[in-house]
């Protein structure tokens, strides 16, 4: 008979699991994200289990405390990586947008890794 | 003078907060914090290197509820360096950004780069350092993403999801390390953990973690567009500095946690990464065409060389050969960190001045911006390892532990990857001293080029005469971790 809490864990290490492959298959920004996401619930999810103790007695406070911390870094992990996208979009956009009033040799040299000269 | 420790990340936290409502005075308020914060860290320098390691519990809050912050050798003499590295590249910032809007967004995200390097050298715990790892890539991220064009948003993007991955790798072995042991306390830990199955999953966790992080090939593809693509003050920062610190606790974690768990063949494999990343790093520096991407693989090559100290300290026996192998392992990374930010402060100098920053049009440079050409060769010596630089007595040591723990495979990779630090260094230099076409009047750049000239001082000189004291304080370190 599986215990309450090895039943939790073990969801958790497969939720960790299929977070890890998906983000590593995905080369996409949004699929990244979410995948990461849920590696990240899958790691919060063995935290839980880990101070379940019993159906009377008290939880251990510390796991929950780190869960609630990860919740936080993972929340502004993953606007900032959506806001750093949306502005990559508009960028490419623009890009987009100023070539299409240009000639065709001028498209190819905008690609070209010269852009990569910052400041 | 016993509360420096807090000092060292309190001032830089407030400096950061002041500078987001004062951004006109953004610039005033980090030099004279992060100077604050240089003259508190040398404090808990002074203070460990005459007392020993000490502890400091916020708040009064024991271990297990609250955070206690820990200085000792590694940890202290890190947190100078960085800071020493931060305060220069400070003074080079206020130069180099010259769009106000930029400057703006810049000063709070450096300062909070400065607290969570400051605040991860000094966390005494696995959760603070998971937080602190987390909040340095954040900043590291944000301060790429700054140069605010393509390139460099792709590789922020990248540098994110990567450095996301990897922190939740290294809190998937924290979570296991609480279940097996009720305590995430490094001090208490050690004297705890024993070598079970449970202890290596979470260590080889946490290792996988930290592995991405600190870039070991073939983990390290996420690193040159990073570091290229960045504002040339954020690249010496995270090539000095950034990557250094997740190096800085696998050591720990591997030394002083979890060395019962530790296997020879284990140690082996990091070895062998570390040679393959030297030549590689090197090879590929070698080829590159971009002065800071040529900077960055050489990143990769140097880390590759901290990590073939593992094998080495795990198969010598514990004592003055042991020893040795450690300090000669700091002493390493102390030099990359004072050369390589050098290096890329040198960099953003001359790509500001030429436009680009492509090798084999550096024509003329020589004659433009002379001390900034003297810098690079002097950081440049420090790559190669040759004296009096720190570099030179680290390689030293490298082969002569070597020898003594009969691996000698390792010997013949240290002077590949030298000669070919040589030929990366020299084909800059050949290029910079070769003839322009547009040669303008002599530059003095101060404000930028001092910083970086001191910086390579301390990579060849003061770190090559002063490693004595270095010496004395490891050696202090191992007594410490003996008893």
């Amino acid at each position: 008979m599986i215990s309450t809490q090895l039943l939790y864990a073990l969801a958790g290490v497969g939720l960790f699991a299929i977070g890890l492959r998906a983000t590593l298959l995905h080369h996409l920004l949004l699929p990244r994200l979410l995948a990461l996401n849920v590696c990240g619930a899958g790691v919060f999810l063995i935290f839980i289990a880990i101070a379940y103790a019993g159906i009377e007695g008290m939880p251990d406070p510390v796991p929950h405390a780190l869960v609630l911390t990860g919740i936080v870094v993972a929340v502004s992990a993953t606007a900032m990586a959506l806001a750093l996208g949306r502005r990559l979009e508009n960028i490419k956009s623009d890009a987009i947008k100023s070539e299409a009033t240009k000639s065709e040799t001028l498209k190819s040299a905008a690609v070209k890794p010269e852009a990569m000269n910052d400041e | 003078m016993s509360n420096a420790i807090i000092w060292v990340i309190m001032i830089p936290l407030l400096g950061s907060l002041i500078s987001i409502i004062w951004s006109r005075y953004a610039s005033l308020i980090a030099i004279i914090s992060n100077l604050v914060a240089l003259v508190a860290s040398t404090a808990v320098l002074m203070r460990v290197y005459q007392s020993g390691p000490f502890l400091h519990e916020l708040g009064g809050w024991h271990a297990g509820l609250g955070i206690s912050l820990r200085a000792d050798a590694l940890s202290s003499i890190l947190l100078v360096m960085s800071m020493t590295v931060i305060s220069a590249a400070t003074f080079y910032a206020s130069a180099y950004f010259t769009d106000a809007a930029k400057r703006a967004r810049f000063w709070p995200l450096w300062l909070m780069l400065t607290v969570a390097l400051n605040a991860l050298l000094l966390s005494g715990d696995l959760f603070n350092l998971y937080v602190t790892l987390e909040l340095l890539g954040l900043s590291a991220v944000a301060l790429t993403a700054l140069s605010d064009n393509r390139a460099a948003l792709q590789a922020a993007i990248r540098y994110l999801s990567i450095g996301l991955l990897g922190s939740l790798v290294f809190l998937a072995g924290v979570a296991l390390v609480y279940a097996g042991y009720g305590t995430l306390d490094l001090a208490t830990l050690a004297s705890l953990v024993q070598a079970n199955p449970l202890s290596q999953v979470a260590f080889g966790l946490m290792t996988a973690g930290l592995l991405i992080k600190s870039a070991l090939f073939p983990l390290h593809f996420w690193l040159p567009s990073a570091h290229a693509s960045a504002p040339a003050p954020v690249s010496a920062a995270l090539s000095a500095l950034v990557v250094k610190v997740a190096v800085y606790i696998l050591l720990r974690l591997w030394v002083d946690v979890f060395d019962l768990v530790l296997t020879l063949s284990s140690t082996m494999l990091l070895g062998i990464l570390g040679a393959i990343a030297v030549i590689w790093g090197s090879w590929q520096a070698l080829q590159a065409q971009r002065l800071k991407l040529m900077a960055a693989y050489s990143t990769v090559a140097q880390i590759g060389y901290l990590f073939i100290f593992l094998p080495l300290i795990a198969a010598l026996p514990e004592g003055a050969l042991q020893d040795a192998a450690f300090t000669a392992l700091l002493l390493m990374a102390l030099t990359h960190g004072f050369a390589k930010s050098a290096f890329f402060l040198s960099a953003g100098v001359i790509q500001q001045y030429c436009g680009h920053d492509r090798i084999a049009e550096l024509g003329g440079t020589a004659r433009a911006l002379p001390l900034t050409i003297f810098v690079i060769s002097l950081s440049g010596v420090a790559l190669i390892g040759l004296p009096p630089s720190g570099s030179f007595l680290g390689k030293w040591y490298l082969i002569s532990s070597s020898f003594q723990a009969g691996q000698w495979w390792w010997i013949p990779v240290v002077l590949v990857g030298s000669v070919l630090a040589t030929a990366y260094v020299f084909r800059i230099l050949g290029h910079a001293f070769g003839p322009g076409e547009s040669i303008g009047r002599v530059l003095n750049r101060g404000r930028e080029e001092i910083p970086a000239l001191i910086l390579a001082l301390f990579a060849t000189l003061i770190l090559g005469f002063g490693s004595a004291e270095l010496w004395d304080l490891v050696a202090q370190h191992a007594e410490a971790a003996g008893n």
